[in-house]
């Protein structure tokens, strides 16, 4: 798997990042007035190509811990919400944590937060995955649900301590400040673009490792057999709550992300529907593939805005419980003719074709 | 081929000899079912020994609280003198026991390479920073893990299916990829439970000849298996299990003879026993 795997994801990184450096190029010279909307009809802008970089590096994680690991959450968006508000926190309430406005007005402290914040949601959820992951199957799914749920409240109702207005309750932080390097503002939104799909590809990168690795090795053989893997000796608890606080490490780091870009975080972001639907994403992309967390990403965001936007003309009385009836359909159908995802589902296809008969085992785990 | 080292539970065999795995009266309870009664067992280093029993008599039960996979309602069972009653499988598979399975349990999608450099797994420690930074250090272990585990499949002969998805293998190689996998971890003891269920003849006669050789290099076996003519001529010593109880031990020639194990048995078939597997 190892050799095998290694030319499939250089070809990725050589498609892949001209692509990306490309269309933020684009976006930030708008040579002769092109640009990505005009260029894709509307359909592609650089807020959504920011939003698809995010997701990856979520969904990295996500696919190392229910594609490769074969464990379910349902509350990641819990962990992205927490390294949300973690930056907003410390850097937008400062002063009521008494922190130094030396301190915390230097262009670095928000990237000591960043770092910190993905560290202890890291290390706490590695504390609450071991208890929580001996679970399986629908247990382990309605545990993080709850997980999820609980950590949503508790965003929303200012973490219990409402005198001290944290998190802001309902309507979140506002004003979170931009990222600096230096003296170089990461904004316009191309730079800060730029930025995002740095972390992205790192995430890919770091991902890919992983599953070529001894812990990959041990993560899928969980998933195979948890027993046998145990009874050779693979520390099962902790390799299950390693790649658990390893996704939330990155669903805290892209969180810290979109509270710089967004500048306004509100609890609702985070909730069950966003956990879910970075579940759907990662099924879409292909859970047993690292190269699916962009395709996943960007389908469904394309899917969701071409609904926004489009389905009027369809159905011209059509209301918003429209949209979600058509994107469950698109899931439904997606699921049906490509179960293992987009990437996974869509090389079997290519590869099905020329009379190549290369047999995959059904459920296969398809490095890149 | 019987007995390289003559069995000798009171220890006659060498003044200092220890049994390497010890089962003091253990018990095990699934709600009101006894699936094991008080069995105590010995297991000299060196040994093959056999388990046999008809179906539901608690073999396989006994293989499980062995692993720790589950743990007994009373008893102690010792590995080298010492108790490993409430270890986790993983710490108890660190000690050096390993294990095959009634049911085989592959890692699908996985291939061959890769089950026996999972069983390789304690021999190394590099961790997901290794991973990440692919450091020099954990390249290296990973070289040396792979050395090992194409040692092992050259040794089991399962060198050419390496790069093959393990369950695109025949039933027969799938229980020699578990005995591999197994051998991977380098353990002083290995527990094959029934390796013959679902062979033909030639495929038992290669197992029976794996089995033969590795414990010439120095294996202790514990061997549950159904067919009787394969556990009576690989174990220097058989027990016997019936309703959880163990009703007889001792060399094959004698438990053959053993009215209590004929009377436990009476009814069943060979044909019985080999086809009807849990
Ligand atoms: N996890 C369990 N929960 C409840 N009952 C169990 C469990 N495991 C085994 N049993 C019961 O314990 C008894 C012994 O089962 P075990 O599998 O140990 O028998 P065995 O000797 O291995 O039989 P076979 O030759 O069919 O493999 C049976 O009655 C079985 O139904
Ligand atoms: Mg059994």
């Amino acid at each position: 798997m190892g050799r095998t795997g290694f030319p499939s994801n250089v070809i990725g990184f050589a498609i892949g990042v001209p692509l990306i450096l490309a269309i933020g190029m684009l976006e930030a010279l708008r040579p002769m007035g092109l640009s990505l909307p005009a260029l894709t009809g509307g359909l592609l802008t650089l807020d959504t190509m920011i939003r698809v970089g995010l997701f990856t590096i979520i969904l990295v994680g996500l696919n190392l811990l229910m594609g490769y690991a074969g464990q379910v959450s349902l509350g990641q968006a819990a962990f992205y919400g927490m390294g949300a508000f973690f930056s907003a926190i410390l850097t937008v309430r400062a002063r009521t944590l008494s922190i130094p406005p030396a301190l915390a007005e230097t262009w670095w402290w928000p990237w000591v937060v960043m770092g910190m914040g993905a560290l202890l949601v890291g290390m706490a959820a590695y504390g609450i995955g071991r208890p929580i992951l001996r679970l399986r199957g629908h247990y382990l799914a309605m545990a993080t649900l709850g997980l999820g749920i609980v950590v949503y409240i508790l965003l929303r109702e200012n973490m219990g301590l409402p005198h001290l207005n944290l998190t802001g309750g309902f309507d979140g932080i506002q004003g979170i400040p931009r990222l600096r390097l230096g003296g170089f503002l990461l904004w316009p939104a191309w730079r800060y673009y730029f930025l995002v799909w740095l972390f992205a590809f790192g995430a890919i990168a770091l991902g890919l490792r992983v599953v070529h690795s001894r812990v990959g090795r041990a993560l899928r053989a969980i998933h195979g057999s948890e027993i046998a893997a145990e009874s050779v000796g693979v520390e099962v608890p902790h390799y299950k709550a390693m790649i658990f606080g390893l996704s939330a490490a990155m669903a805290a780091l892209a969180g810290s992300l979109y509270a710089h870009f967004q500048t306004t975080v509100i609890p609702a972001t985070f909730g069950f529907g966003p956990s879910l639907e970075l579940v759907v994403m990662s099924a879409v992309g292909g859970m047993t593939s690292i190269w699916g967390a962009p395709f996943g990403a960007l389908t469904i965001l394309l899917v969701q805005e071409a609904l926004r936007t489009q389905l009027h003309r369809v159905l011209p009385n059509a209301q918003g419980e429209f949209e979600a009836i058509a994107f469950g359909l698109i899931l439904v159908l997606i699921m049906m003719f490509l179960p293992d995802g987009l990437t996974v589902g869509g090389l079997r296809w290519l590869q099905s074709r020329p009379r190549l008969h290369i047999r995959f085992a059904r459920r296969s785990f398809k490095p890149g | 081929m019987k007995a390289m080292l003559p069995i000798s539970p009171d220890g006659t065999g060498g003044p200092s000899r220890q049994p390497l795995l010890e089962v003091i009266r253990v018990s095990k309870a699934f709600g009101g079912l006894m699936a094991l009664v008080d069995v105590s067992l010995r297991i000299w280093p060196g040994q093959i020994k056999g388990l046999i029993g008809p179906n539901g008599a608690g073999k396989t039960t006994l293989f499980n609280l062995i692993t720790g996979i589950l743990h007994p309602t009373s008893g102690d069972i010792r590995f080298q003198g010492r108790s490993i009653i409430g270890l986790p499988p993983y710490r108890i598979a660190a000690l050096g026991i390993a294990r095959t399975f009634q049911n085989v349990q592959l890692f699908p999608g996985m291939t061959v390479l890769e089950h026996v450099l999972v069983g390789g797994h304690r021999h190394s420690r590099s961790g997901l920073l290794g991973a990440i930074l692919r450091s020099p250090r954990t390249r290296h272990e990973e070289e040396e893990t792979r050395a090992r585990a194409w040692a092992v499949l050259k040794r089991v002969g399962l060198a050419e299916w390496a790069d093959r998805p393990a369950e695109s293998l025949p039933l027969g190689l799938q229980r020699i990829l578990e005995i591999a996998r197994a051998l991977a971890t380098d353990p002083q003891l290995m527990l094959l439970d029934e390796p013959g269920a679902g062979l033909n003849l030639m495929e038992k006669a290669h197992l029976a000849e794996l089995i033969r050789s590795l414990n010439a290099e120095g294996m202790t076996v514990l061997l549950v298996e159904h067919d009787m003519s394969l556990v009576m001529g690989l174990a220097d010593e058989i027990a016997v299990l019936d309703y959880g109880q163990l009703i007889a031990e001792g060399p094959p020639e004698v438990i053959r003879q053993d009215p209590r194990v004929i009377t436990a048995y009476l009814g069943e078939e060979d044909e019985v026993w080999d086809a009807a597997r849990g």
